[in-house]
Order: C-alpha cells, then sequence, then structure tokens
C-alpha cells in the first residue's frame, strides 16, 4: 500500500486534518508522517519507507493523536495510521508527550547499537547517527553490556550484516518480499536475540541484495566491496545513469580522488523508483581493468600495435577509411550523441549507408520492425503500472531488463496484474509473476502468439530483443498488437540500442526516425547537415557487412564497441581482411586485428545520455575527469575532419544539441513487410538467452559480483531425464557438429523437445562453442 | 538574559554618533624632541636586558611541553596500531591535511585491533596549521603531536610524510604488525588498555 502513487485516472477522495496546528488536505489513505511531510513537518523514522508497506516495527515515529476531540491513549506511530477527518496530530514540535516518546525511543534503540561510527561505513550519511542527534538525548542511561555478536557475517558474497547495529526495522526483508520478490533473508529468532539472517539451505542469490544495503538505516546492511573505501563526506557525487542494460536507471555514482567507489540507484519514481540491480550497482570496475587502452595505437609494418600519438593516429585511420568503401559497425553501448556521431559519420564522411549498431544476433525481420514499428514510438513503465494484461514474448525480464520485472512484480502483487508468457520453461521469474506460461521451443513462437486472446488496449505486449531469432515472430506480434489494439514495446538488452535507432545508426534510418527511402526525409537531413546528397539506397545490414567485407566489395571498417563473438563464431574472419578503425575501452578480440586503436572514455569518464528502452532520455555527467580519453563523438569528429569532410561535432553538448534540433520524423513510416514463420522440428532444439550476471565484459573486475550469479545449467525436461538417466544435478553435454558444453542438469518443465543453457556464462557460451544461439537442433547426453 | 548582565542592546544610531563626535587625523607637523626620545626609550632599555638569541641549530632549547609538532601514529604496547583508518582526523582537519584510506584487517595480516586499519596514511606538512583538531577528533588516540619542530626539506614530496614517516617506532614488549591479536584479547581489550607488552 504505497499511499502517495494513486494513478490518474481514479477519482481521489480529500481529507483534511490538522498537524501541529496547520491544516493540511491529502488524499484518502496517506498515513500521517506523508501528511506531515507535506507541510515540511519531518518526523523521525527508520523503519517507514514510501515504497514499502508500513509494519511500525521501529517505533520512532511516535506522535500524539486525537479524533474529533477524542484522544488516543498513547502516542501513535504515524506511519502506520492513515489520516482521517478531523484528526489533530501534535508531533515532537508541539507535544511533549511525543516529543518524550521518541527520545525514549531513541534510547532503547542506542541500548543495543554498538558507538563504532568511526569504522562503520554509514557513519556520516547514516540516519540513525543524523536522527540520535536531531532528536535524541544527548546521554545515555544504560551502563550495561551491548549485545554483541561475530561480526561481519556474509548474507551474500557482496551483502555483509554487522548483527549488533541491526535496529530490527526490517526494511531489508521487507525489501526482499515485497519489490524483490527474493524472501531468502528473514528476522530470526525474538526479543533481544533477534535478527537478520538467511534460510540455511538457500543462499541470498538475489538480483537486487544491493538495494537492501542503501535503504538499511543503520550501518548493518554493507557492500562487500565498498567496505572500509571510503567515509561519505570525502566523496564526490554525480548523477549518472546505468550503462548495462536498457531499463534506464538514474544512478549516482560516488567517487573519490579520481576513482569510482560505488554506485548507488538514483531516484526517479517513473522509472527505476528508488531501486536498482546489482549489475548497475557493483559491475563498474570494468573502467579501471588492466587490459585498458589509454593511448592510440596503429599497427606498423610489422604487424605489431605500437602506441601512436592522437594526429598521427588520427591521419592513419582518416586515410585508411577515405580511399576506400567503408562500413560502420557502432555496437549496442553507444550513448545517443555517439551514435548520433557514428550516424552523421557514416553518410557525411563515408558517403554510405552501410551502418549497423546490431552486434548480435539480427535479422531483416527485425531491422524492418524497428523501422516501422518501433522509433519514434514510446510506451512507459506507467503503462505497465495501468495495464490489464501483461504479454512477455521471447524476453525474460528478471535477466534481460531487471526493473521492467520490479515493475510487472509490484502490480502482480499490489493488483494481481495478469502476466502471460511464451518461453520455453517456467523460470524463476515467471514462477514469481504468477505467469501464464505458454510454453514453446525457441523458434516457434510465432506459431502461438495467434493464440493469445483477450487483449484490450490497456494491455501491452513487451518483446525481447531475442524474439528476432525466431522468423516471424516479430510479425506475428506486431500483428497482434495491431488486431487487439494493445501498447507494443520492443526491449533491447543493451542500454544504447533504442538511442542507436532514433539516432540512425541502422542502414534504414536517417537521425530522428526518417526512412533513408523518403526523399523529404533526406532533403531534410541534408540541409540540416550542410551536404549536397546522401545516399539513397538502404544501407547494409551487419551480416552483409561482414559478408561484403569478406568478398572484398568493403575494404574498411569502423568498428565501436563490438564482440565478434555476439554476433557469430564467424564474425572475425571477415574483419580480419579490411583495414579496421576500432575505437575501444579495452584490449579485445577486435583489437587484436585492428589497424588503428583509438581509445574511448568510459561511461563514468563522459557524459552524454541514453534511451531507455521507453524512449526516455537518461542523461548523466562526467563522474571522473580523465585526460586524453574522449566520447566516440569526439574522435568521430576529429577523424572527419582529418578526411576533409567534417561533421563538425566537437563536443557531447554539440552533438546533443544539434541531433535535438533535427526534430523527429512526422511523415510516413516505412511499410513492413510482414514474414511469416513455419513451425520448426527437431527433438531437441537449442534455447538460450543470458543472464543477469554471466561472462560478460562489463562485469569483469568484481569477484563479489560475480559470485552472487546464478549456478549455469541445463534445463532438460523430466522425459530427457529419464530417458538419458539423470537426476538434478547431473552433468550433461550439450554439443553439435563445431562443439559441446557440459553442464549440470536441472529438471523443470520445459518442452520435452527444447534444452536450454545460458548463453554467456563462464561456462557456458553458445556463439562461441556451438556457433548458434537458439532455435537450432543440437544433441543431448549424459556427460 | 539583559536584566542579568545588564546589557544594553545594541543601538544603530550609536555608531553614527561616534562618527559625529570623532575628531579628523590632523597632521601636527614633526614631533617634537620630547615625544621622540618617548620612542626611543624602548630601544634603549632593551640594551641592558639578557639576549633572547638561541644558537640553533648548534643549540637546540626544549619546546613547551605541550608543542605542537610533528604528528605521530601510535602503537598498542603489543605494536599493533592504534589507528583504524576512520578518517575523522581528515574530517576534522581546517587545512586538508591529512588523507587516509581505510582496510579490513585480515587473519592472515593484521595491523590493529578489530576489523579496521588505515593502509594509507598522509599528512602534508605544507599544508598543516598545527592547530591539533585532528588529535581532538582521533577517537583511540593513535594520533598525537610531538614537539618535533625541524619540518623542513627540499621538495614538496618530501613534506607529505606517508604512514611508515608517522608511526611510533618499536619499544620494548613491541613486535612490528602485521602480527595476530594478543591470546584471548579482543579490540575491546585493546582500548580498555587491557593488554600489555610482550614480555621478552
Amino acid at each position: 500500500m504505497s499511499t502517495q502513487e494513486v494513478s490518474a485516472d481514479v477519482t481521489l477522495e480529500l481529507i483534511t486534518l490538522t498537524i501541529d496546528g496547520f491544516e493540511v488536505t491529502v488524499p484518502k489513505g496517506t498515513l500521517v508522517i506523508r501528511a506531515a511531510e507535506k507541510l515540511g513537518i519531518q518526523i523521525p523514522r527508520f523503519c517507514d519507507h514510501p515504497l514499502l508497506d508500513p509494519v511500525g516495527a521501529c517505533r520512532q515515529c511516535l506522535v500524539d493523536i486525537e479524533i474529533n476531540g477524542r484522544k488516543f491513549p498513547k502516542p501513535q506511530a504515524s506511519c502506520t495510521i492513515p489520516v482521517e477527518t478531523g484528526m489533530v496530530v501534535n508531533t515532537q514540535l508541539t507535544s511533549n508527550v511525543a516529543e518524550k516518546a521518541q527520545k525514549g525511543i531513541m534510547e532503547f534503540l542506542l541500548v543495543n547499537h554498538p558507538l563504532d561510527c568511526p569504522v562503520c561505513d554509514k557513519g556520516g550519511e547514516c540516519p540513525l547517527q543524523n536522527q540520535a542527534m536531531s532528536n535524541g538525548n544527548g546521554e545515555s542511561r544504560f551502563d550495561g553490556y551491548k549485545r554483541t555478536f561475530e561480526k561481519p557475517i556474509k548474507i551474500s558474497a557482496q551483502v555483509l550484516l554487522d548483527r549488533e547495529r541491526c535496529i530490527l526495522c526490517a526494511r531489508c526483508t521487507r525489501f526482499s518480499e515485497e519489490i524483490a520478490g527474493d524472501p531468502f533473508i528473514t528476522l530470526n529468532d525474538r526479543g533481544a536475540l533477534q535478527q537478520v539472517g538467511i534460510y540455511e539451505e538457500k543462499p541470498f542469490d538475489s538480483y537486487f541484495s544491493g538495494n537492501t544495503i542503501q535503504i538499511c538505516p543503520v550501518g548493518a546492511l554493507t557492500g562487500a566491496s565498498y567496505r572500509f573505501r571510503a567515509r561519505p563526506f570525502d566523496l564526490v557525487s554525480t548523477p549518472s545513469a546505468c550503462e548495462h542494460c536498457a531499463s534506464g536507471c538514474d544512478m549516482r555514482t560516488d567517487v573519490r580522488r579520481g576513482k569510482t567507489l560505488r554506485r548507488l540507484a538514483g531516484d526517479d519514481s517513473q522509472v527505476n523508483e528508488e531501486w536498482n540491480c546489482d549489475k548497475g550497482r557493483w559491475a563498474f570496475k570494468y573502467a579501471t581493468a588492466n587490459n585498458r587502452i589509454k593511448t592510440p595505437m596503429i599497427r606498423g609494418a610489422d604487424g605489431e600495435l605500437h602506441e601512436a600519438s592522437w594526429p598521427e593516429a588520427l591521419a592513419t585511420a582518416a586515410a585508411g577509411l577515405s580511399v576506400n568503401r567503408a562500413a560502420v559497425l557502432v555496437g549496442g553501448r553507444a550513448t545517443v550523441e555517439d551514435a548520433y556521431g557514428y550516424s552523421k559519420f557514416a553518410r557525411v564522411a563515408l558517403n554510405t549507408n552501410d551502418i549497423d549498431f546490431r552486434s548480435r544476433v539480427h535479422t531483416d525481420e527485425e531491422r524492418d520492425f524497428l523501422t516501422s514499428a518501433i522509433v519514434g514510438v514510446q510506451v512507459n513503465y506507467s503503462a505497465i503500472d495501468r495495464a490489464d494484461h501483461l504479454v512477455l514474448i521471447g524476453f525474460e525480464p528478471e535477466d534481460e531488463s531487471p526493473i521492467v520485472f520490479l515493475r510487472a512484480y509490484k502490480q502482480v502483487r499490489k493488483r494481481g496484474l495478469k502476466v502471460t508468457t511464451i518461453a520455453p520453461f517456467t523460470t524463476r521469474g515467471s514462477k514469481k509473476l504468477n505467469a501464464q506460461v505458454i510454453k514453446s521451443a525457441a523458434g516457434n513462437e510465432s506459431q502461438l502468439i495467434s493464440k493469445i486472446s483477450g487483449l484490450t488496449s490497456k494491455s501491452v505486449i513487451l518483446v525481447g530483443e531475442r524474439l528476432c531469432e525466431s522468423y516471424g515472430a516479430l510479425s506475428a506480434a506486431l500483428k497482434l498488437a495491431q488486431t487487439s489494439g494493445a501498447k507494443l514495446a520492443w526491449i533491447p538488452r543493451r542500454a544504447g540500442e533504442r538511442g542507436a535507432i532514433e539516432a540512425g545508426a541502422i542502414g534504414t534510418l536517417l537521425p530522428g526516425g526518417r526512412p533513408v527511402s523518403d526523399v523529404a526525409a533526406r532533403v531534410d537531413i541534408q540541409s540540416a547537415w550542410g551536404v549536397k546528397s546522401i545516399p539513397e539506397n538502404i544501407g547494409r545490414t551487419t551480416s552483409e557487412i561482414l559478408v561484403g567485407l569478406q568478398s572484398g566489395d568493403i575494404d574498411s571498417l569502423l568498428v565501436g564497441g563490438v564482440d565478434p563473438l555476439d554476433i557469430s563464431a564467424d564474425a572475425l574472419v571477415g574483419l580480419e581482411k579490411a583495414f579496421v578503425v576500432s575505437l575501444e575501452m579495452r584490449h579485445s578480440s577486435i583489437t587484436e586485428i585492428a589497424n588503428v586503436i583509438l581509445p574511448i572514455a568510459a561511461v563514468v569518464e563522459k557524459s552524454g545520455s541514453f534511451l531507455d528502452w521507453e524512449g526516455r532520455a537518461r542523461a548523466f555527467e562526467t563522474a571522473v575527469d580523465v585526460p586524453d580519453l574522449r566520447s566516440d563523438v569526439r574522435i568521430l569528429s576529429m577523424i572527419a575532419e582529418k578526411m576533409g569532410k567534417p561533421i563538425n561535432l566537437p563536443t557531447v553538448a554539440a552533438a546533443a544539441n544539434e541531433f535535438a534540433s533535427l526534430g523527429n520524423w512526422d511523415g510516413a513510416r516505412a511499410p513492413f513487410i510482414a514474414a511469416s514463420g513455419t513451425a520448426i522440428s527437431g527433438d531437441t532444439i537449442l534455447a538460450s538467452w543470458r543472464l543477469l550476471l554471466d561472462a560478460g565484459s562489463l562485469q569483469d573486475g568484481e569477484v563479489n559480483l560475480a559470485n552472487t550469479a546464478h549456478p549455469s545449467v541445463a534445463v532438460i525436461s523430466t522425459d530427457r531425464a529419464e530417458k538419458l538417466g539423470v537426476k538434478s544435478g547431473d552433468p550433461v553435454r550439450v554439443s553439435n557438429s563445431r562443439g559441446e558444453i557440459t553442464l549440470p542438469c536441472e529438471i523443470k518443465d520445459i518442452e520435452s523437445n527444447s534444452v536450454w543453457v545460458p548463453r554467456n556464462s563462464h561456462t557456458s557460451k553458445t556463439i562461441a562453442t556451438l556457433g548458434i544461439a537458439s532455435g537450432a537442433s543440437v544433441s543431448v547426453v549424459k556427460a | 538574559m539583559s536584566e542579568i548582565y545588564n546589557i544594553e542592546p545594541f543601538k544603530n544610531d550609536a555608531i553614527e554618533k561616534a562618527a559625529a563626535e570623532s575628531s579628523p587625523v590632523l597632521d601636527n607637523g614633526p614631533s617634537t624632541f620630547l615625544t621622540q626620545l618617548l620612542g626611543f626609550w624602548v630601544t634603549f632599555r632593551t640594551m641592558f636586558k639578557k639576549p633572547n638569541t638561541v644558537q640553533y641549530p648548534e643549540v637546540k632549547e626544549p619546546t613547551a611541553p605541550r608543542f605542537h609538532g610533528r604528528h605521530q601514529l601510535n602503537r598498542h604496547p603489543d605494536g599493533l596500531e592504534k589507528c583504524i583508518g576512520c578518517e575523522l582526523c581528515a574530517w576534522a582537519c581546517p587545512a586538508d591535511a591529512i588523507y587516509v584510506e581505510g582496510e579490513s584487517n585480515t587473519e592472515e595480516a593484521r595491523f590493529s585491533p578489530g576489523e579496521r586499519y588505515g593502509k594509507v596514511y598522509q599528512i602534508n606538512y605544507l599544508r598543516c596549521v598545527f592547530c591539533g583538531l585532528c588529535i581532538e577528533a582521533c577517537p583511540t588516540r593513535a594520533l598525537t603531536m610531538t614537539n618535533e619542530y625541524e619540518l623542513a626539506d627540499d621538495s614538496r614530496e618530501k613534506l607529505i610524510y606517508e604512514k611508515q614517516d608517522l608511526l611510533s617506532p618499536i619499544h620494548q614488549g613491541m613486535i612490528m604488525p602485521p602480527h595476530p591479536m594478543a591470546p584471548g584479547a579482543d579490540e575491546g581489550s585493546y582500548y580498555r588498555g587491557e593488554v600489555k607488552g610482550v614480555q621478552q
């Protein structure tokens, strides 16, 4: 019952009450503590949190309440009492009884709380410390021994618990149960021995565990990777946005003397509320990894990379890109400004539409779907809040967009939102969402989508980026949305993909969603950019570019952050033949073959913005200023200048302004030609997706985080387990002609002709080993 | 309050009144011989006083006992460091002269009793104003000041004192950390002064 968010379409009943002599009018159901906040009256509190259900555990918010002249005999907890007409509330400011009660509670809380503020990570930003100063007695009358526990104990690899500091407010346990749906921690025992504990057989492997640290009002829960690193008062905080997925979390980056020490969830009620996932919170050490590239490099005649000066490297890159036919691979992690830079660079400096941001499995059907149905369209988180039916297709929200999962879970828990998912088996996430699972082998989704019925204009269909792997499925989903009037949103996995579409980093689109095939759209852009012409042919897709490289049609390639193994196992072969200019942060398989490497700034080192899956801009600022590391767009502008075809985007701000001034295309969209998929058959079809915590390169360097990753298992059906003669946990081998993956098996309700493995975990990399992502036949045997 | 201490409330026109009454500074011309003699009397009197000059650096006079000199990071009697890396000294420092980084003690390498020790400890003596607020802030009496005042050097780098420059030397009964806490002791017994030096 989070009372302050009442959706606009409900008529509000208002209630007027008096707090400390001031009248205030609030919606019915508002808690007294919130009504007081509205007047600017701060009642001290610990357990109360606006996004969690009221519990009244800490008793710190006691106030004197009188209703229609009848007084409560004792002070009441203002965080659990809803307002009523004629209520007269006297807080600590006007009531001696309330003040004395609060001071008494504070003294009780401090009886067992250690005075170790100097060594406590929370010291300096601690609600208990602050409110003990503002609403407590200066002295304690307690002279006995304080309760002590062995400290700290590990709740998980990344969350540590100092039990003697805990004031039993139950914020962490309530968060785990109500928000994340992972009730792995609970309050054990009673009385003075009560403490937060874990279920002994199940570890606290929630993807959202970091939030418990952030909402802990004392220093009881601390993060293993931030413990003792800094005090809050010497951190410099910068508002930032999360670069890990398309959920679009608002973040705060805390830096001490040029070193990023922690990242916290920001407070954006429209998007992530106050939460984020553990990947966003802890995976930031990749930027300081050892294999970071700091200076430009050129491959010499000896075939080795040599450090070079910026002018030299820029000149070499410009020469290599201007004499030949060139193409651009952007990668899915570019900011909007960078993607716009790549888009303009391809059209102006390279005179080509051969640009594609999709460095993953992709299809032409997907490109046309994005071009005609997704670009420029906004579906928001609030659509999930208001939905009457949520349909997930080819999308596992807990792994692929965790904040979408939190939003859906909130609605499921509060009002029983109906969720339907088309997936190979019932995942932990779909169990938590109480979803109706329409089981489908990967590749067969298109056959099942049309069977979903009962959608209305308030329904929301969310399709994942990997749905393109199933031929015809995106067409079927679009048709379902069009016939039912439901809202359709496409949720990519990477933070930069939505922005790249809008910025025109794909062969069919110019910036602002303008179709390349439309003359008026081209003229728009030509006049804005001041160029004579823009190529009018539809540009090549990533796979066509790779083919072109191999056949010699394309001789040089500009590559952003791309891992060739995300595209296909053979992608590198084509790249090796071309002149490759790589804009990279760290050494990778691309930089091993690149002719020129230009180092770029990581997200914390630059400013810019991402567009999340909604199409909402998520701007961030430079948190760590590193001289000589620039955003991609600045480097592209320098190369273009050397080529004599300037794109005039010297700063991120210039790119943002220019992109904003172009505006969105309001003309006709390119028509979508529906594809119709056929049912695939086979007795063992591979299904896979990426787990939230896996072998992704942006998670490098954070051991504690990696230790909480869900174990890699091969999911098989009961039938298959019987046939193979394996029990849950026994190793099985998934293989095809290219290679094999051996994993412990887990028996679930998966379609009997399917097997599921993680796509990119440390022990299971389907594209690298098997050469396939999903929807193809493999064989499974007992290992 | 004003009745008890008989404090007149401040009046604004008092300043204007004082300004109106004061006379402008007049140039009275050269002073007379008598007033000059009065001035030279101070100089003349000093000729008969004992000189204060100390032949530093040949002669070094002891300072006042509580003179604020170079800092020292103290040790417990068995050699473990008292500093817990809490950074309260750095927080208190008005000149931003102190930089501290904390770190966890481990079973293999223990530098102080308890969980936490100061891994990096720097005092920049180009910034330090020797006010002693850091000493007041220190919750474990790890940081105190010595009487040492000879803090001059020929480069800026040398005047940033690191932890090893500030740590107290190993005295009788102390063992150089890292080493475990005394048998049966916890950090509480260290703070209460129950742990004694190691018997040689």
